[in-house]
């Protein structure tokens, strides 16, 4: 058994009276991703604040490498962080934020400029103050400075803010490979489909507390049936119910069936209803699932985010 | 600790080999680089080194040969160093809150202390290398000028030292008030209003003519580049360097290496 890389027990932290993080529990293994997923403000940043020791919490502990964060002699050598990518000192250089950095953890400088390259930041932009980067630029940039150390552990928040689908595409392909070298990948995101493709293991927090976990096959199984009417939705919904089968109104049109789609294919002849569309729900049960399971955190809204959190989750179902 | 790991951990380096704690002098050394690397930093830097010059130069070609001594030009020298070296040890600090680069800093080296008193010594060190250069300017100034007078070089130890330490505490009282406010903006205007303040407070009421004798920062630290303190005069100076300089950095230093980052 190969030992767990990142250790979440019961990591618990109030802030302003509101307890943000209840009860996170979590391990991510060596050579596997970890996609972090919930709405803006249910406590993912917050979490891995403390995971990196910026942050004291109010309960639990956690462990990297098998220690406490803090214990680690020289941690940028084994583990890159990125948190927030606008905390760079605007008027600094790209190359010299890096450089830094590099001489702070006893890495070769001369690793720079090769790693801006590889993050796709060129010679003018490594050239320029953080200052004028836009968003995506910071993010390239934060993502060289978590890889600086050569570290086996990637912590990164929100990493894919700002980028491009191409870039985004870039950066499942780097963690991807990261993860099958034998790193260990850490990711949060708000957008389902971010992660959904280049993730081993799904945790879902909704209001600061862990609300699913598991591999994305896990998380599907039982998750239902995705049908949809050739023409008549509504006619669908009440063969549905005559069968009776529960049916939930999917965003796209259709419905999402709790049962298998051989029985949601007879309830359908049944009502006399020709269907365009008859499968598991794959990623449209997973986005519901994550709408499901996050929608909580909408009852108790966080202060800083719930509308933003709402859009996201129209986002990712349309 | 990763040895289970090491089938899967192949392509990652040796990993004990880098599990060295970063030392001191290479944390000092990165935060004298972190003064001057950035754009505000460079400039506060150039334009202390600017109005040094010009300070030197004004005393030299202004007044009568008796105040070209290197003595007086020294003295007049530092002064832009104790009104500038302050700002550039808030800077030090509160620069890694209002850039929220802290995040980076910390996460590096999550013992703070280590960083706090890595900040302190790169002061220091900043601050003998801008002694350094008053004391050559001011002595390129005095030849220059060549006043021809009667101990035109003359300055004892002790008040070499003396101005060391005016233009030393000068700094440290800067990096305190840094760390005690944690934000560039208020901790820049405080430090030089508050003094200001304190001064104007306990010159215009009598009852507390006593009071400013022992901690008004012009009063007791002023003369300190002028003559060889006495017993009492450093009894003034030490406690007015209490207030100023220990209790905001004790203060400050707590406020450091706790609290939330954000």
């Amino acid at each position: 058994m190969l030992q767990d890389m990142i250790e979440s027990h019961g990591l618990t932290k109030r802030l302003g009276g509101r307890t943000v993080v209840t009860d996170v529990t979590f391990r991510c293994a060596p050579g596997t991703v970890t996609g972090f997923l919930g709405p803006n403000g249910a406590g993912k940043t917050t979490t891995m604040r403390m995971l990196c020791g910026l942050s004291d919490p109010d309960g639990g502990h956690s462990e990297v490498l098998g220690v406490n964060y803090r214990a680690l002699p020289n941690p940028g050598r084994r583990v890159g962080i990125l948190l927030d990518a606008g905390a760079q000192h605007g008027g600094r250089r790209g190359e010299e934020a890096l450089t830094v950095s590099a001489l702070t953890m006893g890495a070769d400088p001369k690793r720079v400029p090769e790693l801006l390259e590889r993050v796709g930041l060129d010679r003018r932009a490594a050239r320029q103050r953080v200052k004028q980067y836009s968003l995506g630029m910071r993010q390239r940039l934060g993502l060289a400075h978590a890889l600086l150390g050569d570290p086996e552990i990637l912590i990164l928040d929100e990493p894919a803010n700002g980028l491009d689908p191409e870039g985004m595409r870039w950066m499942r392909e780097l963690l991807r490979d990261f993860a099958d070298r034998g790193g260990t990948v850490l990711l949060s995101s708000h957008l389902l489909h971010e992660v959904e493709a280049v993730a081993d293991q799904l945790l879902i927090i909704g209001a600061g507390k862990i609300v699913a976990a598991g591999t994305r096959e896990e998380l599907l199984a039982g998750a239902g049936t995705l049908v949809r009417a050739a023409d008549d939705d509504a006619a669908l919904g009440t063969a549905m119910s005559a069968a009776g089968l529960a049916a939930r109104p999917h965003a796209d049109g259709g419905y999402i069936v709790d049962a298998e789609p051989e029985d949601v294919g007879r309830a359908a002849q049944a009502g006399g209803v020709a269907l365009a569309r008859l499968g598991p729900s794959e990623s449209a049960g997973l986005e519901q699932l994550f709408f499901d399971l996050t929608s909580g955190a909408a009852d108790t809204p966080a202060p800083d985010a719930p509308p933003a959190a709402a859009a996201d989750l129209q986002e990712i179902t349309r | 600790m990763s040895t289970a790991a090491a089938p899967l951990q192949e392509p990652f380096a040796p990993s004990r080999s880098r599990d060295h704690r970063p030392s001191f002098a290479r944390l000092t050394q990165v935060e004298l680089r972190k003064m001057v690397d950035t754009r505000a930093g460079f400039w506060l830097l150039a334009a202390v080194l600017a109005i040094t010059v010009l300070t030197v130069v004004i005393t030299v070609v202004q007044g009568d040969a008796e105040s070209h001594r290197f003595a007086n030009v020294l003295q007049n020298g530092v002064q832009p160093l104790s009104i500038l070296l302050p700002i550039v040890g808030i800077l030090l600090v509160t620069s890694e809150w209002s850039q929220r680069t802290a995040l980076i800093t910390f996460a590096l080296v999550p013992q703070r202390s280590r960083m706090l008193i890595a900040k302190i010594a790169a002061s220091v060190v900043l601050t003998v290398i801008a002694l350094v250069a008053a004391i050559v300017l001011s002595a390129l100034g005095t030849a220059l000028s060549a006043p021809g007078v009667d101990g035109t070089w003359s300055l004892g130890a002790g008040l070499l030292g003396q101005i060391a330490l005016y233009t030393l505490t000068s700094m440290l009282i800067g990096v305190g008030f840094g760390a005690l406010l944690l934000n560039s903006a208020p901790a820049i205007v405080l430090s030089f209003v508050v003094p200001i303040a304190v001064s104007a407070v306990t010159s215009i009421i009598n009852a507390l003519d006593g009071v400013g004798g022992w901690i008004d920062q012009g009063r007791t630290l002023g003369d300190l580049v002028l003559h060889n303190y006495s017993g009492a005069e450093w009894a003034r100076a030490w406690v007015t360097l209490a207030i100023w300089m220990v209790l905001p950095l004790i203060v400050g230093a707590y406020r450091f290496t706790r609290g939330e980052i954000r």
